[in-house]
């Protein structure tokens, strides 16, 4: 039911905010690397050795473009799990496994979700990149469970501070905003459950990472004490200030993230 | 007994003088503001109902319409969970009666929630025009709730935690201000975090950080409702004992 209304609010709105579809869709393509890989938020372009012609570019800032950077990295993150949950012997039975697939059965929920919606629209729906999570090599997710715990940590972080991110591109669709924000909340109770597995507070200090250096730029912005004006440090100090705050991802810094994973 | 703001407690002079301190260390604007709104009440003319504006109405408070609605709406839940867990940390027994994980959570969401609380204080008073009013501090009552037990605290902290979700999931759509929207959605991803924890140390080896009883297994979708419905199920709490309304809200 949640499917029919969502594919009722995409036909019904206007989608396509100030740009074309055609527009849309041309810029969600084979451009805009170079500019994507200045600023890799994870801070690891310098050990990426990958081909670089599979990058998305930067989404528009327009509902169909929040929906399908949405989709992009919800096929990262359920591909992510589908095949750690499949790799025998990394995450043992036991609560770790069972959270893992409750994660991984809300990442397929959210693709088939968002790709059903923006198919019942008629927009594009954008193809399943091939990822690679070793970034050529580097990094062992798969062969080593401490190293998917901290990947899985800076996934969900990083999706909850992209989602927020396009918020204010669905704000001319409020059926679509609401369903980004279910969505937005439901990456921070993984985000929340993930950390704590970790050993880690749910939510975020400042902006370490509490992960290997490669991460923090990932976690970069995340101190920020000022909202709008009010020091959130006044009261218990900047720790739970910024703990109080979740901060966004611009659109680049998003399409980057998916791009260090993206061959 | 709901103890009901009384109409002679918000006459026009006195609202303005109590607003007036509250804004005065926000800068010129907000002192322009209020001095406006100074001048235009000196008159003693009864609450303007022809607007949307958050304020005393029929003698009751009224959150109001609009994005300031929204934000006065997410104050009045703000003062809430930050009333709670006041009291909670402030548990007689809280020391010893709760283990060590269980008091750092509720110490960083007694944080949390008290800075949420200030910040929307701060951020209302100073976006108040003229002729209306900021929330007042709202009475709370817990009635029989045992704060020096765990685990009615939790159970009472996990209502109040994914109540939070699901209100600002539900009115994120009626903001209009991208800067508001945005605000909104730096609180809610954090509630999300706190129910998530309250929910694991309530029942650890479990998936009910992103429950089913939350988290629909069909879309993997949150809860979102409306203002109007959280507003009804908060009351029913007995907990807020001053009596408002929020006929601008859906």
């Amino acid at each position: 039911m949640n499917i029919l209304k969502f594919i009722e609010s995409l036909s019904n709105e206007s989608l396509q905010g100030t740009a074309s579809r055609r527009d849309s869709f041309t810029q969600f393509g084979k451009f805009g690397k170079t500019m994507a890989l200045a600023s890799v938020p994870f801070g690891l372009s310098a050990l990426s050795n990958k081909a670089l012609a599979a990058d998305i570019g930067p989404t528009p800032n327009t509902p169909v473009g929040a929906l399908s950077l949405a989709l992009t990295l919800e096929y990262l993150e359920n591909e992510f799990y589908e095949t750690a949950l499949s790799t025998l012997g990394l995450i043992l039975p036991g609560r770790d496994r069972n959270v893992f697939i409750q994660i991984g059965a809300h990442e397929a929920d959210h693709v088939a979700f968002l790709k059903a919606g923006l198919m019942a629209a008629g927009a594009p729906v954008p193809a399943k990149p091939t990822f690679d999570f070793t970034v050529g090599g580097a990094f062992n997710p798969f062969g080593d469970y401490q190293t998917f715990l901290q990947f899985a940590q800076a996934f969900e972080d990083t999706g909850v501070r992209a989602y927020k991110g396009q918020a204010g591109n669905l704000i001319s669709t409020p059926d679509l905003l609401t369903y980004a924000l279910q969505i937005h909340s439901v990456e921070a109770r993984h985000a929340s459950e993930v950390r704590r597995i970790r050993g880690l507070k749910g939510w975020i200090t400042g902006n370490t990472s509490g992960l290997n250096a490669a991460f923090d730029a990932a976690y970069a912005g995340e101190e920020n004490t000022n909202q709008a004006g009010f020091n959130t440090a006044a009261a218990f100090g900047a720790a739970a200030g910024t703990e109080a705050y979740d901060e966004p991802l611009t659109t680049a810094d998003s399409v980057a993230i998916a791009n260090i994973f993206i061959v | 007994m709901k103890n009901e703001v009384k109409i002679q407690e918000v006459n026009p002079f006195n609202t303005n003088r109590r607003s007036f301190l509250k804004i005065s260390g926000l800068g010129v604007v907000g002192a322009g503001l209020l001095l406006a709104g100074c001048s235009s009440d000196d008159d003693n003319n009864p609450t303007p109902v022809s607007n949307n504006y958050p304020g005393i109405r029929n003698g009751v408070f009224d959150l109001g319409g609009g994005d300031l609605g929204i934000l006065t709406y997410a104050y009045a839940l703000e003062q809430l969970e930050a009333d709670f867990y006041t009291k909670v940390v402030n548990a007689s027994q809280f020391n010893s009666n709760f283990n060590l994980e269980q008091k750092t959570v509720l110490t960083d969401l007694y944080n949390h929630e008290v800075i949420h609380r200030e910040f929307f204080k701060a951020a209302i008073s100073g976006a108040l025009p003229a002729g209306a009013t900021l929330l007042p501090d709202l009475a709370f009552d817990y009635g029989s709730l045992n704060f020096n037990n765990p685990v009615t605290v939790l159970a009472t902290a996990k209502a109040l935690e994914d109540t939070g979700v699901a209100a600002y999931n539900g009115a994120g759509r009626y903001i209009t201000n991208p800067d508001y929207l945005l605000l909104a959605g730096k609180i809610v991803s954090v509630e999300a975090r706190h129910a998530s924890a309250i929910r694991s140390l309530i029942n650890y080896n479990s998936v009910d950080f992103a429950g089913d009883d939350v988290v629909d297994s069909n879309t993997g979708l949150d809860q979102a409702r409306k203002p109007s419905q959280i507003i009804s199920e908060v009351k029913s709490l007995n907990f807020i004992q001053t009596n408002f309304t929020a006929q601008f809200l859906k």
